[in-house]
């Protein structure tokens, strides 16, 4: 495991999202109001770029017919098939125990810590003022 | 008497209508004047047509009268015969289907009261299922509540395919009324005709027909699970009649594949579908459609991932097997413990009544 500078962190705002590679794995990267998280672009039902998909909200019910949405912009669905994960926790919506796709810790750091090291900065380049996002991988 | 099911719980025998003029004297003074000053008899179901093989077995038919109506026959044939403990008349006879709501009506409330006279109270093994007009569910909310008093009725009875889809709002008055009495739902195969039976236009043959029956169960499974009916009415128990078995496995994973894609459309299914079904909806044995391998038929049965599903059948005196040959070979000895005996019992809480 090694961390790995993917995007400085102005590049990112809030609702958006990065594919990157990391050590050869496609890697999507999503703001959450701030929060960041990664994922891998890979859907564990048959391989579909996941993370190419629309982001949404949690579709529940209340009962028959009364839909509720919460949680908007924290699930990505699945291009090919629709399947539903959750973008903090890589859980599928249907079976959370058991589909779901890897998550990589994410951190940010400041330019003038990621310049001492041991952090990776392979397509980044890394500026002192800047803060920046880091993955694990 | 067959050893194999002594002492079975048979889930669907289906006693004859004579005809109109048998349930006349179970008729007001107007249906009775109506029915024979129109001449109108022959209420038989399409499906059933009197001469069809499938309609009754060679070694089962009657010298005279319609396959079914002979009480006697019925008893050493049905009951003795494979040593039944219960067996649940479903009479089909065209109350159930008549356009006219009110002469549908008339012909179940006459169907029911002459069961309850000429032979539930003939054989105490002789269990039924209140037969209701389904084209109007006030009528048929009428007809069960008539009912639901007398325990030796243990299920109401539909046809498979309807006016509607029976997951549509229309149908919610029946549904509350089964759950309000306990009483669990059959749907039975067989049409009421309003529509072609295919999603293509008419088939030209029976066989089409009767083959095709299985997509009718696959539709009404889906509208009452996607509409939600098993949420709104979660004590709601189904059991489809007649529906054959082997398709189920199939259709279980196609459900649930789909569902995991687009579920957002239905999000009051919360869970998955065949998740759902297991718990609702139980199957008669007969037909179970499976080659004569036991292996196959173990398969099939591991396949459908409940041990609670499978409600022991002869369909008497319709011809699904001969001899007394009703349980596919190589079904599973333990399964069919429960399926003759525990299965029935949970899906028909009324039986528990009279088991000590």
């Amino acid at each position: 495991m090694g961390k790995h500078v993917v995007a400085a962190v102005s590049e990112l705002p809030p609702g958006s999202r990065r594919l990157v590679t990391v050590r050869g794995r496609p890697i999507a990267v999503f703001n959450l109001e701030g929060e960041f998280y990664a994922l891998i672009n890979r859907c564990p039902h048959q391989g579909a770029g996941l993370c190419e998909g629309d982001v949404t909200g949690l579709i529940t019910a209340d009962g028959p017919g009364r839909y509720r949405i919460s949680r908007k912009g924290e699930i990505i669905r699945c291009p090919w098939h629709g399947w539903e994960f959750d973008i903090r926790t890589g859980q599928s919506w249907c079976e959370p125990s058991r589909i779901r796709t890897r998550k990589y810790p994410v951190e940010v750091a400041n330019g003038a810590s990621l310049v001492k090291g041991p952090y990776l900065a392979e397509t980044v380049a890394v500026s002192v003022e800047q803060d920046y996002v880091v993955v694990e991988v | 008497m067959n050893a194999i099911t002594a002492g079975a719980i048979d889930c669907d025998i289906h006693p004859g209508v004579p005809g109109i003029r048998t349930l006349l004297p179970y008729m007001n003074d107007h249906w009775q004047d109506a029915f024979v000053s129109r001449g109108a008899d022959d209420f038989d179901l399409a499906s059933y047509p009197t001469a069809a093989p499938i309609t009754c077995r060679d070694d089962w038919r009657p010298t005279q009268g319609k396959p079914g109506t002979d009480f006697t026959l019925l008893q050493s044939q049905a009951l003795d015969a494979f040593g039944t403990r219960f067996a649940i008349c479903n009479p089909l006879y065209g109350g159930a289907v008549a356009v006219s709501e009110s002469m549908g009506a008339a012909i179940c409330s006459a169907i029911n009261d002459w069961m309850r006279d000429q032979w539930l109270s003939r054989d105490p093994r002789l269990r039924a299922s209140i037969v209701v007009p389904a084209q109007a569910p006030h009528l048929a909310v009428e007809e069960i509540e008539r009912l639901a008093g007398d325990h030796r009725f243990v299920q109401i009875l539909l046809p498979a395919a309807a006016e509607l889809l029976y997951g549509k709002s229309y149908y919610w008055p029946i549904w509350q009324t089964a759950v309000k009495h306990g009483l669990p739902v059959g749907i039975h195969a067989g049409s009421m005709f309003r529509y072609a039976p295919t999603s293509n236009g008419w088939p030209s043959h029976y066989l089409h027909d009767y083959v095709s029956q299985s997509q009718v169960f696959e539709d009404q499974l889906l509208s009452l699970v996607t509409e939600g009916i098993f949420v709104r009415f979660p004590e709601l128990r189904i059991v489809l009649l007649e529906s054959g078995v082997t398709w189920l496995p199939g259709f279980l994973w196609r459900h649930r594949k789909t569902w995991r894609g687009v579920r957002a459309e239905v999000p009051w299914v919360d869970r998955p579908p065949p998740d759902i079904i297991r718990d609702h909806v139980r199957l008669t044995m007969q037909p179970f459609d499976a080659p004569p391998d036991p292996q196959v038929v173990a398969e099939m049965c591991d396949m459908i991932g409940s041990d609670d599903m499978l409600l022991f059948a002869t369909d008497y005196p319709h011809w699904q097997f001969d001899a007394t040959d009703a349980v596919p070979i190589g079904f599973p000895p333990d399964l069919l413990r429960k399926a003759m005996f525990d299965n029935p019992m949970s899906a028909y809480p009324r039986l528990k009544e009279t088991v000590a």
